[in-house]
């Protein structure tokens, strides 16, 4: 794996930087047929959400808007609900809202995993050890109840808010893969020999052991999205988490509270199940291709 | 117990305690930053309600004294962490003046019966796949196959769960819908009570052996496969022993013990998704009541299962750790130093 380049980049000497990078990562798309199919599973139903949030109005999401009850029709291609939301009107913002929600959550999560685990596994010391034991604690302690209590509490939270909460809970697991990977590559040559031309620890951490962790931190954000997904529809199917705003984990609140499933009305929870399925297929698809360049003796095992 | 001295013991065991620590911790704190201070417009709210509630004013009063608003934080952290430490949390809000612990005790043993056997079902079949697909031996038939058990595998426990419940019990009406026991019949250890309580559980068991089972047959393959090249395998297969033999008491016996770390680390999972397992099937256990208690905005019973939620775990995490050394005989905790 590369680190800095030494020389700056004249603009055809960029240009072919530019190509290059593109080569690889078609290359490495071709390679990994599994991690593409994850990727195109999950970037069909973005663009599913984002086109049709364009196309469709999202009026018709609106409690009351239409008829209660209604099997799908040409009109309602996925029925209404039994508030008289066009459910197609609602997975297509749905589906934006818990992707944001999941992505936010998985960038708050290993970017404060990352900073905790580079720095203590860096510097070691009574922090480093009070942080690792705190994320020992933190990672018997189930995600979920801890999410409950919050939300609980905090009825009237935003979708982003809500993706932060749920990213503070989800940085444990990344701190301390990095914080591993970061005292084992801490003892290698190339650290020494930068410490000898005089760099500070800084730069060495940044410059020489954070671009060899970049399938790690890459495993531990597909690990941190998944997980995050996974908590924050677990809590909105309780009937906690955003109120106001369509996600998938709220739909399927509505529809359980209201019986959808012993009324037969399975285009109310059937979409967002087998939206939730895809999404799921997709990362899990993602995360068990990566292991390989994250977890090299695993060999053809999957994810732990 | 060999491979365990006292300095590892005694850590685990703090491991434990700083567990139910952080857990309170964040059960007390969490209320009181919430923004626009939630206690103190629960007990308003309360204060207006209770107007109309026979035993309204002592409950309302009940609730200000267990959260001691007039005395200082760290006397309330304090007390807070006492009562914690004695299984005492306070009393529900819904269902006044009862005990939370005795809203929560009836439902632990529901809980502990079938997140334990669903999870040891799992761990033994996902074991036994496992190691039946990574074996030279299998039949290719069989091969092809048993990756059909890890379908379930995409989704979160609950919502397969919601599509067995959808197939067998609304649909095809096999399997009881909701519950945990058929109240027709008496509560008393007999053939047909065992029986209602086994039908009842099949479901929400299924729906949680079947969403993990992938993930651990996955796993246990890839540590089997691991296993191929090392010197004892070698050495098992010069000596001429089965290959059955040498699957089940060299490979699998080798394999066996990562997966039970394994274990350790994916219980808060678990937890946390049979939780929502038992509210699709309306499963008396802990989540069940939890879900109850939040539709009722019960804190006192939110706060006491969510804490004893943290514990369990915290204490299937601890006894994994203690027997770990005795399951696996290459890790010592002993000090290097002591011999």
């Amino acid at each position: 794996m590369q680190t800095a380049t030494l020389s700056t980049p004249t603009s055809t000497q960029s240009g072919s930087i530019i190509l290059g990078t593109v080569r690889r990562t078609i290359a490495f798309f071709r390679e990994n047929r599994m991690f593409t199919s994850g990727v195109v599973l999950l970037l069909a139903l973005l663009l599913f959400g984002l086109i049709g949030s364009k196309l469709i109005s999202p009026k018709k999401a609106d409690l009351g808007a239409n008829p209660l009850n209604l099997s799908p029709t040409w009109e309602h291609p996925l029925g209404t609900d039994g508030f008289g939301r066009d459910m197609l009107a609602v997975m297509v913002i749905a589906i934006p809202n818990t992707f944001k929600i999941g992505f936010l959550a998985g960038a708050v999560g290993v970017l404060i995993g990352t900073l905790i685990g580079l720095f203590g596994g860096y510097y070691k010391g009574v922090a480093d050890s009070i942080f690792s034991s705190f994320a020992d604690v933190m990672l018997v302690i189930p995600t979920l109840a801890i999410l409950i209590t919050v939300s609980a509490y905090v009825r009237v939270v935003t979708v982003e808010i809500m993706a932060v909460i749920v990213g503070l809970l989800a940085w444990p697991l990344p701190a301390r893969v990095i914080r591993s990977q970061t005292l084992s590559l801490r003892e290698r040559l190339f650290v020494e020999v930068a410490k000898l031309s005089g760099s500070s620890d800084f730069e060495i951490i940044i410059l020489q052991i954070l671009p060899n962790l970049t399938a790690y931190l890459a495993a531990a954000f597909v690990g941190a999205v998944s997980s995050g997904i996974l908590a924050s529809v677990g809590v909105e199917v309780l009937g906690l988490g955003p109120q106001n705003v369509p996600t998938l984990g709220r739909t399927l609140y509505y529809a359980f509270n209201r019986a959808a499933l012993f009324r037969g009305m399975w285009w109310w929870w059937g979409p967002p199940v087998v939206t939730l399925a895809i999404i799921f297929a997709g990362l899990f698809q993602m995360s068990v291709s990566l292991d390989k360049y994250a977890n090299p003796r695993l060999k053809g095992a999957a994810r732990s | 117990m060999r491979g365990l001295d006292l300095r590892y013991f005694m850590r685990r065991i703090g491991m434990f305690f700083l567990v139910i620590f952080v857990a309170a911790t964040f059960n007390f704190f969490i209320p009181r930053l919430a923004p626009g201070n939630p206690i103190g417009a629960i007990t308003s709210r309360m204060a207006n309600a209770s107007a109309g509630i026979e035993n309204g004013q002592a409950m309302f009063e009940a609730y200000r004294k267990r959260f001691g608003l007039d005395e200082p934080i760290y006397i309330q952290y304090a007390k807070y962490m006492w009562n914690t430490v004695r299984f005492d949390f306070g009393q529900s809000l819904s269902a006044y003046p009862a005990d939370v612990w005795e809203i929560i005790r009836p439902a632990i043993g529901w809980s502990i019966g079938l997140i334990g056997v669903s999870v040891l079902l799992t761990f033994m079949l996902g074991i036994t796949i496992g190691a039946v697909l990574a074996w030279k031996g299998t039949p290719q038939i069989v091969k092809a196959l048993l990756p059909i058990t890890m379908i379930g595998g995409v989704l979160p426990y609950y919502l397969l769960g919601m599509l067995l419940l959808y197939l067998f019990a609304f649909t095809t009406k096999l399997l009881p819908m909701s519950g945990a026991y058929d109240s027709a019949i008496p509560k008393e250890l007999s053939g047909p009570y065992i029986g209602t309580v086994v039908r009842h559980a099949l479901l929400p068991a299924l729906s949680i052996i079947l969403t993990s089972l992938g993930t651990w047959a996955l796993t246990m393959r890839g540590l089997i496969v691991n296993t191929i090249g090392d010197d004892y395998m070698l050495l098992a297969d010069a000596k001429g022993l089965p290959k059955r033999r040498i699957l089940w008491w060299y490979s699998v016996r080798n394999a066996i013990p990562p997966q039970v770390m394994h274990l350790a680390i994916a219980l808060g999972y678990v937890v946390s998704g049979a939780i929502l397992v038992e509210i699709v099937f309306s499963y008396p256990g802990l989540g069940y009541q939890l879900y109850m208690a939040i539709v009722n905005s019960d804190y006192t019973v939110i706060q006491g299962i969510t804490l004893i939620l943290a514990m369990s775990v915290g204490l299937c995490v601890l006894i994994i750790d203690l027997v770990y050394p005795r399951l696996d005989p290459r890790v010592t905790y002993v000090a290097e130093n002591s011999g």
